[in-house]
């Protein structure tokens, strides 16, 4: 326990964020989420964050120590994809038991390692740590350190109880895992001057491959994508790379200031989503990798190679401009992407009506101020009811949130489109975008919009009394039926 | 006929079950204005939340109380409260059901003690129902927790009758293995015998999947408050499944209405003895649509049981769901060939199946080999694919369906249905023999003598 809150406070003192280094001392120490509040909130926990993060490194058994809950709730939900193995998709969990919880459940989880390596052989396992074992106090550094001694194979701890906070010390404690006991452990092949890394990324319905194409046809190799589609020994490898990206998140900010510090990996915060922000990492990228010993016409082809995309998805887009001037936007989501999903639509000519702020540090405020002038309309916090009300009066046109909220939409009757992690498209890159746009538009223009917010025939026909006296005479309804006519009637009786 | 036995590996590998608070929730979802709380870290909410919205398709109701490591460590009265207050402030909730989870569980808080004192502290809290439900992670599964959940309401809510019973009223407790479409299937068939079901859990009225007039933070629907307090008045109590016994007999010990239980109603012979139930109570005929639909399914099981027949099912599910299908599918003619489920139950060994074992889906994957079929929840995906087996969906979570609210597996229209769904599953699966099929095996194949 002491090591984690030590690294917790380790990972508080993030000199990399503006905001941190703004607070005092003592604020600092209390970290970078606000006390929860009971029957008021509802996010992830840390575990999952570090879940979230880790879980796209696919060769790996990911094995979750605590009873059913953290994993049989929950497994198989994310869409990071994987061009080869399969085995981060497959559930390992030591489902504690009551017994456990009573004389300790350290014996389980070793058998359960061993089970793992027995049964799936791979490269490493990845334990993660949750709130049951932690309070009855399971030492799971010393157990991963016995298997790992024992089994001959990597065996990583991840101590990132789920009540430590939020889903975003989460992805910062899952870094920390990485950086202790995997970056810097095995030595690539070969390496070149066109290396880089990218962190923070985690292939998401497949966004990585929306963007690799590019780096492709520039020669840049991804040595390592922290984790998106990444094998162990590529994460293991990835400190000899010659620059970072760190994607449009501060999730992983200590991952990349950390390695620049270790390894003289220089970094730089972009952003896969809109055009702009594409052309301007792609731009980054070669720079970073220029000073860093590329050679100086990688800057010459990689501003042609942006022309012809640029130009290629701006063709894309035309056709959509006229469609979707106009319409209002509402953007319900945390943290980065409420200024990086932002740009993109304005490039199209979207208004935006709203954007939540609610998990976004100041920095990404003045992000959004930048983007969107002095008023924009920042949105602290919004109760569902007061979404619901904002789309039923149309003050929107579409919500673009996450699926936990799109109901609140749906039942509005007003288009919604997914943006967060279980979405099922890809997004990223100069196609993402038209394919985001594209898709924007298929919600807005669906016929279904038009016949849904009819309403049904028989309220008109209720509203003229003699007319619908008319129907029920008419029809008095099969016994035992439930046919409208009869509600009718039952109505009719009910008001007079 | 089955032995029991329980899998003795350390490591469970893709889960087949779920946790037990996340089931006592879902009870706390049918009764209307209700706010399920969670008493544990909030991670353990969200992943619930995000469980029933890929499943339900719909906004889900459920709180936390939000405990943070230090407050685990001094125990959660405060957090309790607050949680209380917010919710009462915020959603003005009818109900508040509370589900402990295995964080509080572990610390020992005793959450029924923290009610007792609340009331006391806030007479202005006196019109919402507090319900706790004591549901560790550690222990059980899904159908456990709804259990404890609906015997707790029970035991809360219901009261003592001071009149006679009401004629015709009839008490309806489905179990956790019945979608919102077979609450509202069986609530049709006992109004078609003039009976006044009062259902509890009613999750037919509060997640089927209706766009409603105005948005609400809580439950869209669901049993009231008053008709639970009323069940007590009634003639009878309909059970369905062998978990809804407890809330059946405390039910009866508090108010003293008898209670018949259902072990299933999926399969022919399951419903006639429902019918012959409901007939009896009410003194009427069955009614002229049910003999029709049974004369229907009838025909259905005519005309599938050639596909069934000999047809080898892996089956994991629940243990009453296990249960109501398996039972089924062995009168349709298939065996059982491998059974795997989440917790114990009396009905387990009656399965008619040599063995089924409480285990995981890695489990199923290593009995299923030469199966024929593969009946799980949506996790079973995976497994179809690398086996290459057809895969009939069944049970929750189903979040890669659309329409998991309204799959039908009661009454003599739902049984049809599955025949059908299942049976075409078959169908479009059958063997297409291919030379080799019949081979002798001393004979080396002619591939291999070319090779050679
Ligand atoms: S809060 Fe703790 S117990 Fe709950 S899901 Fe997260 S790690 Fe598991």
């Amino acid at each position: 326990m002491s090591t984690l809150s030590s690294k917790i406070q380790d990972v508080f003192n993030e000199p990399g964020c503006d905001k941190n280094q703004g607070k005092s001392d003592k604020e600092r120490k209390k970290g970078c989420t606000k006390q929860l509040q009971p029957g008021g909130a509802a996010g992830g926990c840390a575990f999952d964050g570090a879940k979230i993060a880790l879980q796209p490194i696919t060769d790996v058994a990911h094995l979750v120590h605590g009873p059913i809950a953290c994993e049989g709730n929950s497994w198989d939900n994310r869409g990071a994809k994987s061009s080869g193995s399969r085995l981060y998709r497959t559930g390992f969990t030591t489902d504690i038991n009551e017994t456990d919880v009573v004389f300790g459940g350290e014996k389980r989880l070793y058998k359960s390692i061993r089970e793992i390596v027995d049964k799936y052989d791979p490269p490493a396992v990845f334990v993660y740590q949750t709130c049951v074992p932690a309070m009855i106090g399971d030492d799971i550094e010393v157990v991963c350190k016995a298997a790992s001694e024992k089994f001959g194979k990597p065996v990583v701890p991840v101590n990132a109880p789920g009540f430590v906070g939020v889903k975003n010390l989460g992805n910062k404690l899952a870094g920390e895992a990485l950086l202790e006991h995997v970056i810097g452990t095995r030595e690539p092949d070969y390496t070149t001057p066109y290396d880089i890394n990218i962190i923070g990324e985690y292939n998401l319905a497949g966004e990585l491959w929306q963007v690799k194409p590019l780096l492709d046809e520039l020669g840049i190799r991804v040595l390592a994508c922290i984790s998106g589609d990444a094998k162990y020994h590529e994460v293991a490898q990835s400190h000899r790379a010659r620059a970072a990206m760190m994607v449009c998140s501060k999730a992983m900010i200590n991952v990349s200031r950390k390695m620049e510090e270790r390894y003289g990996i220089p970094f730089f915060e972009g952003s896969f989503y809109g055009i702009g922000d594409m052309s301007d990492s792609l731009r980054e990228i070669a720079r970073l990798l220029i000073e860093r010993g590329a050679d100086a016409e990688l800057s010459d082809r990689t501003e042609a190679l942006i022309a012809r995309e640029e130009a290629r998805a701006w063709a894309a887009l035309e056709p959509y401009r006229e469609r979707l001037a106009g319409k209002r936007v509402l953007l319900i989501t945390g943290g980065v992407k409420s200024w990086s999903v932002v740009a993109a639509l304005q490039e199209v000519g979207l208004e935006i009506v709203g954007t939540s702020v609610k998990k976004s540090t100041r920095e990404d405020k003045e992000r959004i101020k930048e983007i969107m002038g002095e008023e924009a309309h920042m949105i602290e916090d919004m109760t569902p009811r007061e979404m619901y009300r904002m789309l039923s009066e149309a003050r929107a046109d579409i919500m673009l949130s996450g699926g936990r909220s799109q109901f609140v939409a749906l039942k509005a009757k007003m288009p919604w489109m997914d943006i967060n992690q279980e979405r099922h498209h890809a997004f990223a890159g100069y196609v993402g975008m038209v394919e985001m746009i594209r898709r924007l538009d298929l919600a807005l223009h669906n016929p279904i919009w038009q016949q849904v917010r009819t309403p049904a025939p028989w309220l008109a026909a209720e509203a003229s009394n003699l007319r619908s006296l008319d129907v029920a005479q008419r029809n008095p309804g099969p016994s035992g039926g439930t046919s409208p006519d009869l509600g009718v009637t039952a109505c009719l009786q009910a008001t007079a | 006929m089955a032995s029991v036995v329980k899998s003795k590996k350390a490591c469970t590998v893709n889960p087949l079950k779920m946790s037990q608070p996340v089931g006592g929730a879902l009870a706390f979802m049918g009764v209307r204005g209700s706010m399920p709380l969670l008493h544990g870290s909030q991670g353990c909410t969200s992943f619930g939340l995000v469980l029933f919205v890929r499943h339900f398709r719909e906004s889900i109701p459920l709180q936390t109380t939000a405990m943070s490591e230090v407050a685990t460590v001094l125990g959660g009265y405060e957090n309790v409260e607050q949680a209380v207050l917010n919710i009462a402030q915020r959603t003005q909730p009818s109900l508040i059901g509370i589900c402990s989870t295995g964080v509080t569980e572990t610390k020992g808080d005793d959450v029924e003690g923290f009610i007792t004192l609340i009331r006391e502290r806030h007479p202005e809290l006196a019109h919402i129902g507090l319900v706790y439900a004591s549901t560790p992670d550690f222990k059980g599964a899904f159908q456990d927790g709804w259990a404890a959940a609906v015997t707790r309401m029970v035991e809360t809510l219901v009261e003592v009758p001071t009149g006679p019973p009401r004629r015709g009223q009839v008490n309806l407790l489905p179990g956790c293995h019945l979608t919102p479409g077979d609450i509202e299937e069986l609530r049709e068939i006992i109004e078609a015998f003039g009976l006044a079901p009062v259902i509890l859990p009613d999750l037919s009225d509060s997640l089927d999947g209706h766009i409603p007039d105005d948005f609400t933070p809580t439950t869209l629907g669901g049993t009231t408050l008053a008709d639970i307090a009323g069940m007590g008045r009634s003639e009878l109590t309909l059970a369905v499944g062998e978990q809804m016994r407890p809330a059946a007999a405390a039910l009866g010990a508090k108010t003293g209405v008898p209670y018949v239980l259902f072990e299933r109603l999926t399969g022919l012979v399951a419903n006639d003895a429902f019918l012959m139930r409901l007939s009896e109570l009410s003194g009427r005929p069955v009614p002229a649509k049910y003999r029709r639909q049974r004369s229907q399914l009838e025909d259905a099981m005519l005309d599938g049981h050639f596909f069934f027949g000999g047809c080898k099912v892996a089956l994991g599910a629940e243990p009453d769901l296990l249960y109501a299908v398996g039972s089924f599918l062995a009168e349709m003619g298939c065996q059982i060939a491998a059974a795997v489920t989440t917790t114990e139950s009396p009905l387990l060994e009656r399965l008619p199946c040599d063995e089924v074992l409480i285990g995981d889906l890695e489990d199923l994957e290593q009995r299923a080999g030469d199966c024929d079929l593969l009946i799980t929840h949506a996790h079973g995906r995976q497994l179809a694919e690398r086996l290459q087996l057809p895969f009939f969906r069944l049970g929750l979570p189903m979040f890669d369906r659309l329409g998991a609210a309204h799959q039908l597996t009661v009454g003599y229209r739902g049984t049809r249905g599955l025949v059908f769904d299942i049976g075409n599953l078959l169908l479009a699966h059958g063997h297409e023999p291919g030379p080799d099929d019949w081979r002798l095996a001393h004979e080396p194949a002619a591939a291999t003598l070319a090779a050679d």
